[in-house]
């Protein structure tokens, strides 16, 4: 058994009581999400012991977390500020709350504080269209929605959650 | 009591607990159709209610479950909450304010094809919401509304929920598919129809969420009464998603065939102060542009009268674009989205949103009159050659908006 298998035994077992017992294949997703969750990104090692539990090739794992957009595989900030400023999100002024926030926090879109903790980035849509501007958080607790923000509410959770000071 | 059929919950406070909901109904309809009916019967039923997929395509829903071969085993039903068209933010409130509604309704529609397993596909950043399903889930197996024998019958039945990770593309039912098989979210060619050979090979029927929450009151009440709600063509109610520049965007339920004035100017509050309503995107940003004017927002809002408009319904995502708006700005915004989202799959839409991106970004800033030809096209060579719909969505604003606002292309003035 190697080490992700050891730490999610009970969770893989409940993922694959889901699918079919020949479609572990299925379990790859709900896998990655959890290592990505507990991680922030996902490395090599964890592509290949995902590999060897569900019965598949690393190439094909690496390529599921290539994929899609919620998967990491390189280290960022310890929490992701996901601002959506897709066209319905931009009607409602979201190009401007992500420069000024970005700007607040000292960075570009797309980087990370020095301290290593938040990270700020423009993502597509979200789905709270009219609830712009908005933004998710992903990190240690999964995904988290954040609606109807202003660019301080936002700084504010930074802080919160940075637990320190940002120079504003 | 409600008079609304599928936001019933602004009316009904806490429906997303599963003892309101059952108070209020609940389950009624699952169980008559188990305990009462043929499978082939709540086909019939449905077929005769002249449902239409609430997703975007609009297919009768009916008929679909009706492709469905009676000598290929286990069937699947996958209901679509992959939600991620920019301006659609219905099935959401529904997870998240209604979901046995919808529920009952997926429950409902695997009886009706006689599967055993439902998957629930959401989209990844759904995280909050399929762990809120997830509990719903394990409420409805406890009450024995899920499980082995329901209500004494041979039907048993259990539902999964299974995340996405970010890939507006895995709402295309074939790509979905791939995803839940643990791959990447790629359509696949077709024939054949998931019908046939769907989820794990296997015949399956995938609706979208809403469209399985309108299935406990056709269940309950009867083809009938269902089509005393909108057009004789696009029967029942539908959730339209409003948003851009409207003084109360949200989501609103109206009969199919309401007005685009009455959702815009009506419920929606209409303009900001000072603006003019210039352009409507009725399905999203993968709409075609229409122009704002009186015949348009006289408009009935159903399956049969958009297309007369040069557009789709769609998903009924309505985004009102205002005189401040410049469209080169517009599409440059709705070509980045279809840009991120290709799935590299197919040529057409891998190197032709790639390339659409850096024409509509060089004129956002040049406005050269050479590449808005250019950019045309590109479109227009991408056009009905695309493996999915997602490669056809991102030329519609393009094409529309240079052919209805030249003007907004060339000169640089305002936004």
């Amino acid at each position: 058994m190697n080490q992700t298998a050891t730490k999610y035994a009970r969770e893989i077992e409940d993922l694959f009581a889901k699918y079919p017992a020949d479609r572990k294949q299925s379990a790859v997703m709900p896998l990655l999400h959890l290592i990505q969750r507990d991680f922030g990104f996902i490395n090599k090692q964890a592509v290949r012991d995902v590999a060897e539990i569900v019965g598949i090739t690393p190439t094909e794992v690496a390529s599921v977390v290539g994929f899609y957009t919620l998967y990491h595989d390189t280290p960022q900030g310890k929490y992701r500020f996901q601002i959506c400023n897709d066209l319905p999100c931009a009607l409602r002024g979201a190009d401007q709350f992500l420069a000024e926030l970005c700007k607040s926090l000292g960075i570009q879109p797309g980087e990370t504080t020095p301290d290593g903790m938040i990270t700020v980035e423009a993502v597509m849509c979200l789905a709270a269209c009219d609830k712009a501007p908005m933004f998710q958080v992903q990190g240690p607790q999964g995904i988290t929605y954040h609606e109807n923000q202003t660019v301080e509410g936002a700084l504010q959770l930074t802080k919160e959650l940075a637990g320190k000071e940002v120079k504003a | 009591m409600s008079n609304l059929l599928l936001l019933r919950h602004r009316e009904i406070p806490n429906l997303n607990r599963l003892d309101i909901y059952v108070k209020n109904g609940g389950f009624k309809a699952f169980q008559k159709a188990v305990t009462g009916m043929q499978s082939q019967q709540v086909i019939d039923e449905v077929k005769t209610s002249g449902l239409r997929g609430r997703g975007g395509a609009g297919f009768p829903t009916g008929m679909k479950w009706s492709f469905l071969p009676n000598n290929l085993w286990p069937h699947y039903v996958v209901a679509n909450a992959d939600e991620s068209e920019p301006g659609t933010f219905k099935d959401r409130e529904l997870l998240e304010q209604n979901p046995f509604q919808f529920l009952e309704g997926l429950a409902i529609a695997s009886f009706a094809v006689q599967a055993h397993t439902a998957y629930v596909y959401l989209r990844g950043e759904f995280w909050q919401q399929a762990a809120f399903l997830d509990a719903c889930i394990a409420d409805m197996q406890k009450a024995g509304y899920l499980g082995d024998k329901l209500f004494g019958s041979d039907y048993s039945l259990r539902i999964y929920t299974h995340l996405g990770a970010g890939a507006y593309v895995c709402g295309e039912e074939t790509a979905l598919l791939e995803s839940i098989e643990g791959k990447m979210g790629q359509p696949r060619l077709r024939p054949p129809f998931p019908a046939i050979e769907g989820l794990y090979g296997k015949p399956t029927v995938i609706n979208n969420v809403e469209t399985l929450a309108n299935l406990p009151y056709i269940i309950e009440n009867g083809a009938v009464k269902f089509m005393q709600y909108g057009t004789a063509k696009s029967p029942g109610v539908k959730i339209f998603s409003l948003s851009g520049c409207v003084n109360k965007p949200g989501n609103y339920e109206l009969p199919l065939g309401a007005t685009f004035r009455e959702l815009i100017f009506g419920l929606g509050g209409g303009i900001p102060a000072g603006r003019k309503i210039k352009a409507i995107l009725p399905a999203g940003a993968s709409s075609s542009i229409i122009f704002a004017d009186e015949k348009a927002l006289d408009t009935p809002m159903d399956y049969e009268s958009v297309p007369a408009l040069g557009a789709q319904l769609g998903s009924a995502s309505v985004i009102v674009v205002d005189d401040s708006i410049r469209m080169d700005w517009l599409v440059n915004k709705t070509v980045h989205f279809f840009r991120h989202e290709s799935c590299g799959k197919c040529t057409p839409c891998r190197e032709g949103t790639y390339w659409m991106s850096h024409l509509t970004e060089k004129i956002v800033h040049a406005h050269r009159k050479e590449d808005v030809q250019l950019l045309n096209t590109v479109a227009r060579q991408m056009q009905n050659k695309c493996l999915c719909a997602l490669g056809e969505f991102s030329i519609m604003a393009v094409m529309t908006a240079i052919e209805k606002f030249p003007e907004d292309f060339t000169a640089s003035k305002g936004r």
